[in-house]
């Protein structure tokens, strides 16, 4: 088989060896309609190789700079990029009023007296299983995204490409279009390209510095700490956080872009393995589009050309540089500006749409074989996105019951162990526990601690006098806080080793309660 | 095996090896990995000139920062005795006998007697402050006191100690030696008087009068001790030597008597401050309102 192209633009060598009855070709196979088997033909090594490719051992960066183009992808992605950048820009600045005792940030990681509060939730250390649930969460829903849209993540929502593509459109809003960028890349170091560079770069640290400067506000008041900032007075962290963040930002999103999905990102080649034949991918649908011919060359030779016209504007305006007519590859984040790009070349030669579209490779090697094309939606719902949706949420109906039931009045005792008893002076035996009482209320709250079990046994505490032992104490516990307590419990001469029954009881509408066992020591009976 | 061929769909070469199917490509690295792996390099070079790195034969390179851990923990140390220092002024300019009024302060003493006791302390008293009977070191957390269980007590007590040699203030008091002057009809019921006082054996008349002519001057008629001189308790349950019957004849006649050290001059005064609040603070310390209602006795008069 010989291209049908001009010769001298292609230099490949796409003869056919058969072997043992098996057609064995060098000519690159679009895993899009490969078969199973296709891929062990592949396997085995057969002469003369495609190309003879040299050894390097490190590869040179080629600049992406990617045309403008419109589209409804196009637009979903600005229409994402807006949601997520406002979502990250404006969460710090939501008030939620949470009374006198707590903050009144809608969303802050209060590190520093270890809460973390969203809305009207508030997670203390120990419930960190919540955040783990959250985590656990998000990555459920990544497979879930990915088996039913594939990488859409990578394609719209991750921040690398948010932010990146915010770049690009600076880089457009100053040095122009794709054109006019690689000109002024190639142009040498005039005065007039210092100062687009200049500006450029300025606005690139003007984003980078707002980017790290969103972040500090998530943990710590958001009004404070931007009053503080620029006095000078906060803290020394918040300014190096700052610093950091600017400079990844300007660094990944500025100058590292496509690089980092390519080689930095791990999520690519996980999704990879995630990736199924009924998985949506923006495919090149080679079938349709090879061999590929100008207009002109087409309307000479009727019939013997595909859709594809080889304008190239798939691939100028993909913001990773990359041809999407090689087939699914790495460095493909599915942001579909391809299928936007290629959709209009179509609309204007008169081509039905969708040469690149959404499809799965199951429905490619249906469609390559003459079967309908099918829409893309159906794809959606499936066995294996239903499986992932169930378990996805499960896991989150789990943690909101746990966040809906779980108290907010706890109790944890540890008896003195050393010495495990005493006596008094009137011969009582008297036994001394640390009792951490919990108020997970944004409010001081009175709570009673009763022991129970242990008969005429009575209870003072660090604050409460022995003169006024009793079995029943009430104690305040500060706002949203532990508080721990001396207890000391004496019971009469002759008490016998028991166990004692700690019940801790809000005085409040809720009397919330929890109760813990412990043991009350005694010396031997003889 | 090595097995190097071309990757047709993607042109690349493998590296020749193969794990049930799965090859790797040979993929070149970016030129800008090459560039971050160099300024890795130019990193370490500057580290190993800042920071102490080379081990030589007796110790390491020391680095032109002058960095070192223990200097670290030196600076650091010295930054928590500095956030410590308002703490510990404060702490020497209140009377012992105000403590308990800035509840605060009272809590941090606590909280570093609670460390000093660990040091100075535990040695005799135990690390849960119980004692030994075995050895007469009194348990600090009842409420049986020998000397006086509220702060001043506890502190005067801790700043001149028992019968320390040397120590003028110190707090101090003999039991004498009975040993021949009972016979062992007489000693009997002596020690039943001792345990009837609290109630463990029967009183007899001849016990009763043995114990108002030998005993009664210090521990006093009931057996109730005197603090003054630090005379127990007899009547009440604890025991600071035992209260078995050899336990009893063995103090009455060869008495074992206590001797704790003072602490003036070897701790200073904030820390003996923070021990006193600590031992107080075990449940047994008294309160001042006991001593107070006494007129003759102001707070600010040796205890």
């Amino acid at each position: 088989m010989t291209s049908p192209d001009d010769p001298s633009g292609d230099r490949r060598d796409w003869s056919v060896i058969v072997e043992s009855g098996v057609a064995k070709t060098n000519r690159p196979v679009s895993s899009a309609v490969a078969g199973r088997e296709a891929a062990t033909r592949r396997h085995e090594p057969h002469e003369p190789a495609r190309e003879n490719l040299p050894q390097k051992l490190y590869e040179p960066r080629r600049q992406v700079h990617n045309k403008r183009v419109d589209g409804p992808f196009r637009r979903f992605k600005w229409l994402m990029m807006l949601v997520t950048l406002s979502i990250y820009y404006v969460t710090p600045w939501l008030r939620w009023d949470r009374g006198p005792y707590a903050p009144d940030q809608a969303v802050l990681v209060d590190l520093a007296n270890r809460r973390f509060y969203m809305f009207g939730m508030e997670i203390w250390p120990h419930e960190f299983y919540f955040v783990a649930g959250l985590l656990i969460m998000a990555g459920i829903g990544l497979f879930l995204i990915t088996s039913a849209v594939g990488r859409a993540w990578c394609g719209y929502a991750c921040p690398q490409t948010v932010w990146t593509d915010l770049f690009q459109h600076v880089d457009r809003f100053i040095d122009g279009d794709r054109n006019a960028r690689m000109r002024l890349d190639a142009a040498p170091w005039t005065w007039g390209k210092v100062a687009r560079r200049g500006i450029k770069w300025t606005i690139y640290l003007i984003i980078g510095f707002w980017t790290g400067g969103a972040w500090i506000m998530y943990f710590a008041d958001a009004p404070t700490l931007v009053h503080d900032f620029w006095r000078g007075e906060a803290a020394p962290v918040a300014y190096i956080t700052v610093a950091v963040l600017t400079m990844t930002t300007v660094v990944l999103g500025g100058f590292m872009r496509e690089q980092v999905c390519i080689y930095m990102c791990p999520w690519p080649r996980i999704q990879t393995a995630m990736l199924d034949e009924k998985s949506l991918l923006v495919t090149y649908k080679d079938w349709r589009g090879e061999p590929r011919g100008s207009v002109k060359k087409a309307q000479k030779n009727p019939g013997q050309f595909g859709d594809c016209i080889d304008c190239q504007q798939c691939v100028q305006v993909c913001p990773t540089g990359i041809d999407i007519r090689e087939g699914p590859q790495v460095g493909c984040i599915t942001c579909a500006l391809c299928i936007d790009a290629c959709d209009r070349v179509m609309k204007d030669i008169g081509r039905p749409r969708g040469l690149i579209d959404y499809a799965t490779l199951e429905d490619c090697e249906r469609e390559a074989a003459g079967g309908e094309p099918k829409s893309p939606w159906r794809t959606l719902f499936r066995p294996r996105t239903i499986a992932y949706f169930m378990i996805w949420g499960g896991i989150g109906g789990a943690l909101l019951f746990a966040l809906g039931v779980r108290s907010h009045t706890q109790l944890t005792v540890a008896p003195d162990r050393n010495p495990p008893f005493m006596l008094l002076s009137d011969g009582s035996i008297r036994n001394s526990y640390t009792l951490k009482l919990r108020n997970m209320e944004s409010r001081p709250r009175d709570m009673e601690i009763a022991i129970e079990g242990v008969p005429d046994a009575a209870m003072w505490t660090d604050t409460i006098a022995y003169r006024d032992a009793a079995a029943v104490q009430t104690v305040t516990v500060p706002a949203d806080l532990v508080r721990q307590v001396r207890a000391y419990v004496a019971a009469p001469a002759g008490t016998v080793p028991q166990t004692l029954t700690f019940r801790v009881t809000s005085l409040d509408q809720q009397r919330e309660t929890d109760a813990v066992e412990t043991r009350f020591d005694a010396p031997e009976t003889e | 095996m090595a097995n190097k061929r071309i990757d047709e769909p993607t042109g690349v070469p493998t590296v020749g090896h193969e794990w049930d199917g799965i090859e790797e490509l040979d993929t070149p690295l970016p030129r800008w990995w090459l560039w971050t792996f160099y300024l890795t390099i130019v990193f370490a070079i500057g580290y190993v000139i800042a920071y102490p790195a080379w081990p030589m034969i007796d110790k390491a390179t020391e680095g032109v920062l002058g960095w070192s851990s223990r200097g670290q923990l030196a600076e650091e140390m010295s930054a928590a005795e500095q956030a410590r220092a308002t703490m510990r002024e404060r702490l020497a300019r209140v009377p012992i006998e105000r403590l308990e009024e800035d509840s605060e302060l009272m809590q941090q003493a606590v909280a570093g007697g609670a460390a000093a006791f660990r040091v100075n302390c535990v040695q005799c008293h135990g690390s849960g402050a119980g004692g030994n009977q075995e050895l007469g070191y009194p348990n600090l957390n009842d409420d049986d006191w020998l000397w006086g269980g509220d702060l001043k007590a506890i502190h005067y007590t801790l700043t001149h100690g028992i019968r320390q040699p040397g120590d003028d203030e110190t707090r101090t008091s003999q039991m004498p030696s009975f040993a021949g002057a009972f016979d062992s009809s007489q000693l009997d019921d002596l020690v039943d008087h001792v345990l009837s006082l609290s109630g463990k054996a029967d009183a007899s008349n001849a016990g009763a009068q043995l114990f108002a002519d030998n005993c009664a001057a210090c521990h006093g008629s009931k057996g109730t001790g005197n603090r003054e001189i630090g005379a127990p308790d007899l009547s009440d349950a604890i025991w600071l030597r035992g209260n078995s019957r050899d336990a009893i004849k063995h103090q009455i006649l060869e008495p074992r008597m206590g001797m704790m050290p003072k602490w003036e001059g070897r701790l200073n005064p904030v820390t003996i401050k923070m021990l006193a609040a600590y031992v107080h603070s075990l449940g047994g310390g008294e309160d001042f309102l006991e001593v107070a209602a006494d007129p003759e006795v102001k707070v600010d008069d040796q205890p």
